[in-house]
């Protein structure tokens, strides 16, 4: 299971449309990336870039207008598009390692038993996600006796157990979500999502709208989780220097697109795609030498109909006037590391 | 105009043009009759003075929004001096803030989303200050402003922009509109509350930028209130950092941010990611929150948090001691004099 030569998850050339009244929305475009076992990959942004929807794609809860329009999601060699035509037997051999559990006796179950036994998911303003009239210890138990063959007292147990791994007293089960702190409430959404020991935890600006002393804290919690329980996650952030010293490896979208993939530290000391340097320019430092930076002029473009060629040429600082007729493809321009700049790095001829 | 200018002649006597002293807030809470009450700002002193940006920054709940509400007079305050151009505004306008006070202070909220009325274009929203300030006279002269404040803040082609409506513009664009909006009455200070929190990441440095410039060639002095210290040390000339309702320190922004002495000061900036330093480096120092603002117990309110916390912090607040030419806090840790 934990191989680390095949990939937890591969997404290979995902196509994500929203069919709107005025025409598609082309929202993810041919995006391909993996995610390693025990690995914290980074999918930086800006709003409304596709960092969600994959995200949301990926734990199968896209819905209409949402259409998944091309590509595969691969969760440990299982297609995860196609889970209603995977076999029992195929998902128990190769998600399970051969082990029977509860919640998966036809294919149908396969979805239930794939989103959050395997796959769970922190989302934004997820402490606002916490259903408001129910107590918390109810909230976790229902998702442990949805899942796992247990009664209610060994559902208990474990909620107490979970309140102690992410940091609170376990008295605090008997709380309302309104009598709890905002990052005690995000603590809890994070408790629930490790709840079944998920192989990878999606979490969606995570910390967003908490103050940066909760932010810290929690982030240091969550990293010192995953060494101890091994799982991966897929880090969706807009925050590029909280990216940067959260992730192991980050990919840059831009419109849709992945503009460039590399380690953490190559984004940060050596980008290579014009805008990965336009978003570094836009977070003025905390220390040394006050300098004027500029961020990036202009604004991303409309998806509804997106530019032909290099979706950020129209902000571009480097744009050297070549047409690139086509979306530029990423390539990789150093060792693990891949931009999509045709106008710097050339068109590279892979299929 | 004319009046700006005269308010011009009075630089010579060298006394910042706001001063706020001892700027008390409480908000009654707990039902009708309720006795409990809410300190949202506690003694907040400090001055701001044309062409200066001063940063008030701090966690959600430490007052710095109320602060800046309680200036241009959306709360009234429960105590304090608001002296503006050598006048106690409070006394001198005990009601509600005059024409003439709003046409030199004005505010920048947040969201650039519900600040614009969805119904009327963006020439519309910025003619009407215009005239009821009596900025400009006739029509021609009117539209003539409407551009050039739009030119002002970045949106070109500004005849275009003007019969825009809000839904048509990205955020950064209407953040711009509220900016062109804010100058349509060509104050003296403007109070931005978090103005580019709610913006892309490129777009930020835009807005920043402009506002950089506006007090550079215009002479606009800034509150800048946020809670994202590297944009406050980017932009502000001092910075005031704000606790529980409390400024605990405050400095010259470069000083103060690679020098912090208080310790919540230090906690804060120990928390700002830092690509640079890791996750791991910088070990979170002190855990918790902000403590409940109602009925507060007496003392330093970080006292509960304070890796340093020594007796005396639990029952008085400590006086304000000078730790630099410009240069202040107040922490046990530092005696007065």
């Amino acid at each position: 299971m934990d191989d680390r030569s095949t990939p937890l998850i591969d997404i290979r050339n995902l196509y994500v449309e929203y069919l709107t009244n005025r025409g598609p929305v082309r929202a993810v475009e041919n995006v391909s990336f993996a995610v390693k076992s025990g690995e914290v990959f980074g999918l930086a942004g800006e709003s409304a870039c596709g960092k969600s929807t994959i995200a949301h794609a990926i734990l199968r809860v896209l819905r209409p207008p949402a259409v998944i329009t091309g590509g595969r999601i691969l969760y440990k060699g299982v297609d995860v598009l196609g889970l209603e035509r995977t076999s029992p037997e195929e998902y128990r051999n190769k998600v399970l390692g051969g082990v029977t559990r509860k919640g998966i006796g036809s294919s149908a179950e396969l979805i239930e038993r794939y989103r959050w036994a395997e796959v769970s998911m922190v989302f934004q303003s997820a402490m606002n996600s916490l259903n408001p009239v129910v107590k918390i210890v109810h909230q976790i138990t229902d998702v442990l006796m949805r899942h796992l063959d247990i009664d209610r007292a060994e559902a208990r147990r474990r909620a107490e157990e979970l309140m102690e791994i992410v940091n609170i007293d376990k008295r605090r089960l008997e709380a309302y979500p309104h009598q709890l702190s905002g990052g005690m409430r995000q603590r809890i959404v994070i408790a629930i999502a490790l709840a079944l020991r998920p192989s990878l935890m999606i979490m969606d600006e995570p910390t967003t709208a908490l103050d940066v002393v909760v932010q810290k804290d929690i982030l240091q919690q969550i990293d010192q989780l995953k060494r101890e329980y091994g799982f991966s996650i897929l880090f969706i952030t807009h925050d590029l220097s909280l990216m940067v010293e959260f992730s192991d490896r980050i990919a840059i979208m831009y419109a849709g697109e992945i503009v460039e993939l590399a380690p953490a530290n190559e984004i940060l000391n050596n980008p290579l795609h014009p805008y990965t340097k336009g978003l570094l320019a836009s977070f003025p430092s905390i220390t040394g030498e006050r300098v004027k930076m500029s961020g990036i002029p202009g604004a991303p473009p409309n998806l509804l109909n997106p530019p032909a060629g290099c979706r950020f040429r129209e902000r571009c600082a480097e744009w050297t006037g070549v047409d690139i007729p086509r979306s530029p493809q990423l390539q990789e321009v150093i060792p693990d590391h891949f931009a999509a700049c045709e106008c710097k790095y050339g068109r590279a001829d892979h299929a | 105009m004319p009046e700006a200018q005269m308010v011009g002649s009075s630089l010579e006597v060298r006394r910042p043009l706001l001063e706020v002293r001892h700027l008390v807030k409480r908000f009654p809470v707990g039902g009708l009759f309720g006795k409990k009450q809410l300190h949202a700002v506690t003694d907040v002193s400090f001055t701001l003075d044309r062409g200066e940006v001063v940063a008030l920054v701090g966690e959600s709940g430490s007052g710095k929004s109320t602060t800046a509400r309680l200036i241009v007079r959306l709360y009234e305050p429960t105590s304090g001096e608001i002296i503006f151009d050598g006048k106690d505004i409070l006394k001198t306008e005990p009601r509600k803030a005059s024409l003439s006070f709003r046409g030199r202070v004005q505010m920048i909220f947040q969201d650039p989303f519900g600040s614009l009325s969805p119904n009327h274009s963006i020439g519309f929203q910025l003619e009407r200050p215009i005239r009821i300030h009596k900025r400009a006279r006739g029509e021609a002269a009117v539209r003539a402003k409407v551009y050039e404040l739009l030119e002002t803040a970045g949106l070109n082609p500004p005849e275009e922009m003007a019969r825009k409506y809000p839904f048509e513009l990205s955020g950064g664009q209407r953040q711009r509109v509220a900016i062109a909006r804010a100058l349509a009455v060509e104050p003296e200070i403007i109070l931005a509350d978090e103005p580019v929190s709610m913006l892309d990441v490129s777009i930020r440095m835009g807005v920043l930028n402009l506002m950089h410039r506006l007090k550079e060639e215009r002479g606009i002095g800034f509150l800048y209130i946020t809670h994202d210290l590297a944009s406050a040390r980017y932009l502000a000339d001092r910075t005031l950092v704000m606790y529980a309702g409390h400024v605990v320190e405050a400095g010259e922004s470069v000083d103060l941010m690679d020098n912090p002495q208080h310790p919540y000061t230090q906690l804060l900036l120990s928390a700002v990611p830092n690509p640079r330093a890791g996750l791991r480096t910088r070990e979170v120092q002190a855990r918790g929150e902000i403590p409940s603002l109602i009925n507060p117990p007496p003392g330093c309110p970080f006292a509960p948090r304070c890796p340093r916390v020594m007796p005396q912090c639990r029952h008085t607040m400590p006086e304000v001691a000078q730790v630099g030419p410009d240069h202040w806090l107040r922490c046990h840790l530092f005696p007065p004099g």
